[in-house]
């Protein structure tokens, strides 16, 4: 337990010393995109019935900030210890791969949860967010996460320099999330691309999120959760996998 | 008994390159051994093998019978290893990273024995310092600070004194000597030949992933009979009688091959018969650096042309 814990307090304070980049970055870059949202469209857009465009816009902007530090911890402190080299202190130690796992899965999750924390209660001082349901926002925001923090390990390891991360991120990371009706309800959008949104795990994390304030989604909370369960699984069997056989990591 | 490091039928491609060509090799527990072997000949590749950070292509390795990786986690707990390249965590002070790195073995009050690493290694006044902001050898002795704070009986050193100053080499290796001492087996790769000599009791060479020799130091060393004689002479001219006996001339300097102490007396007799003067006079005892350049002597002509 003590070189999991080990690990996990290291990935903690990796991001927590450089927080002014790690954690207040972020949580400023998703006011921005409040702020910007918002006065455009507030007037054209209405999401669901009763409730106005900023407040709809509001858990979507903490969900992907969720998302996105937690697939950013796990990824950037993997590729910075490989192409530095201190990954190997890490490899060389008796850790199992489960706890190298879980270790990274966990840092990742709790920094996505400080970020979006972050986010969530700057935006109280402005603005009146309904929270219907505390537990389905937890559960959500922990799956997400973790399934984020997961995808970072798999970018991190196959990732061999710092383009090829970006890479991953700006092809498959980004695009998945701004197309997963951060922005807007599904059902604003054509039936085709309503229907391409369904292939979309991201898209289940955010509708079944909005769910915990709002109480109204676009699809039942718990088809939301089955499939994010199940991409978790489906993910962290592969992450699994690569860690074990030392994929790319031992050669 | 358990060997310390067992290696059998150790074969390692990386694509078309073979880097371990059928490595066998048994190390004792409590030995002081050297891997030498000129650059690229495979050294690194086996140490990284027995630390699982490379995976092997055919061939086993074990760590105080462990398998390094079917049992890795008891493997990796029992060793301790020094690595070549330069690596630091730049988030952490020295303190930070010894303590990080006992923890990975899941050492939790490691402190006194942390402090006694610091000390040996002379690192007291740099303990709180970040990583970024040390010298390269002071990074070295980091590096070798954090293979040990888990007190492994097996320690591997790959190239340990690479970029060291005289004085920290000479603190290193006493404090080696003790871990020695107290029982810890060393494995050392370096490639200074006269370090490897006065240190190790036994050594392989390897060369181009196959190990070429294996024995004592004293053994190998024996194996060159005889010892060199190096004179310069007035008039500078050899007497025909000793002519036999020279394996090199240079710049006035004639170096004689005799096969023991007592030839020596006749060289100088004949000297003497001929009135020829020995200005200078000094006698060559073959060492670790002759018997590896012996062995090596292929690779490195290739080499050089
Ligand atoms: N990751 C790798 N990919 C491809 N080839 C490699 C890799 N690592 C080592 N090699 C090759 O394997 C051979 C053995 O390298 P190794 O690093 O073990 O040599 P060494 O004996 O440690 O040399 P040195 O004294 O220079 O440290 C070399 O030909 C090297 O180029
Ligand atoms: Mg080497």
């Amino acid at each position: 337990m003590t070189g999991f814990y080990t690990l996990f307090h290291k990935e903690l304070l990796r991001f927590w010393k450089v927080g002014f980049q790690t954690v207040l970055a972020p949580v400023l870059t998703a006011l921005l995109y409040l702020l910007i949202f918002s006065h455009v469209l507030e007037d054209h857009v209405q999401a669901y019935p009763g409730v106005a465009y900023t407040i709809f816009l509001i858990p979507g902007l903490v969900m992907m900030a969720v998302l996105q530090n937690a697939f950013a911890n796990s990824s950037s402190s993997l590729i910075q210890s490989k192409v530095t080299g201190n990954i190997v202190f890490v490899l060389l130690s008796p850790l199992s791969y489960r706890e190298i796992f879980l270790a990274y899965v966990l840092a990742s999750v709790a920094r996505g949860l400080v970020v979006g924390l972050g986010v969530y209660l700057v935006t109280l001082g402005f603005f009146e967010v309904p929270l219907r349901s505390f537990l389905w926002v937890l559960l959500f925001a922990l799956l997400g996460s973790a399934l984020l923090g997961a995808l970072g390990i798999i970018a991190g390891i196959w990732a061999e320099k710092f383009d090829q991360l970006a890479a991953f991120q700006n092809f498959i990371i980004l695009p998945l999330t701004f197309l997963s009706g951060v922005f807007y309800s599904i059902h604003s959008l054509p039936p085709f691309w309503q229907s391409l949104s369904h292939f979309n795990p991201f898209f289940y994390m955010i509708d079944g999120f909005r769910y915990g304030f709002f109480g109204v989604s676009d699809i039942s909370p718990y088809f939301s959760f089955a499939i994010v369960t199940t991409c978790f699984l489906a993910v962290s069997w592969l992450t699994l996998q690569m860690l074990k056989t030392g994929y790319k990591l031992r050669h | 008994m358990t060997p310390a490091i067992e290696v059998k039928q150790m074969h390692k491609r990386f694509g078309t390159v073979t880097a371990l060509g059928g490595v066998d090799l048994e190390i004792n527990p409590g030995e002081f051994f050297a891997l030498l072997g000129p650059n690229g000949a495979g050294k690194t590749t086996l140490i990284h093998i027995l630390a699982g950070l490379i995976l092997a292509s055919s061939g086993s390795a074990r760590v105080m019978g462990h398998d390094v990786v079917t049992s890795y986690r008891e493997a990796r707990r029992l060793l301790g290893v020094v690595p070549q390249e330069l690596v630091f965590d730049p988030f952490f002070t020295v303190r930070e990273t010894l303590a990080i790195q006992s923890g990975y073995y899941g050492l939790k009050n490691n402190d006194p024995w942390i402090d006694e690493i610091i000390h040996h290694l002379d690192l007291a006044d740099k303990a709180n310092t970040n990583m970024r902001a040390l010298s390269g050898g002071m990074k070295r002795r980091v590096l070798v600070a954090q293979a040990l704070v888990h007190k492994p009986p097996v320690i591997v050193l790959d190239e340990p004194t690479a970029g060291v100053d005289v004085e920290l080499r000479q603190a290193l290796w006493r404090f080696i000597k003790q871990l020695n001492r107290d029982g810890h087996t060393i494995v050392l790769t370096t490639h200074y030949l006269d370090e490897a000599e006065a240190l190790c009791s036994r050594v392989a060479m390897l060369k181009q992933g196959k190990i070429v020799a294996l024995d004592s130091v004293r053994n190998l060393i024996n194996s060159i009979s005889g010892v060199s004689l190096r004179l310069r002479l007035s008039p500078d001219t050899l007497p025909a009688a000793l002519l036999p006996l020279l394996s090199s001339c240079d710049e006035g300097y004639y170096v004689l091959a005799v096969k023991d102490y007592s030839q020596i007396e006749g060289v100088l007799t004949v000297l003497r018969g001929e009135q020829v003067q020995v200005l200078e006079m000094r006698l060559l005892q073959p060492d670790l650096e002759e018997v590896f350049v012996k062995i090596m002597g292929s690779t490195e002509s290739r080499e050089l042309a």
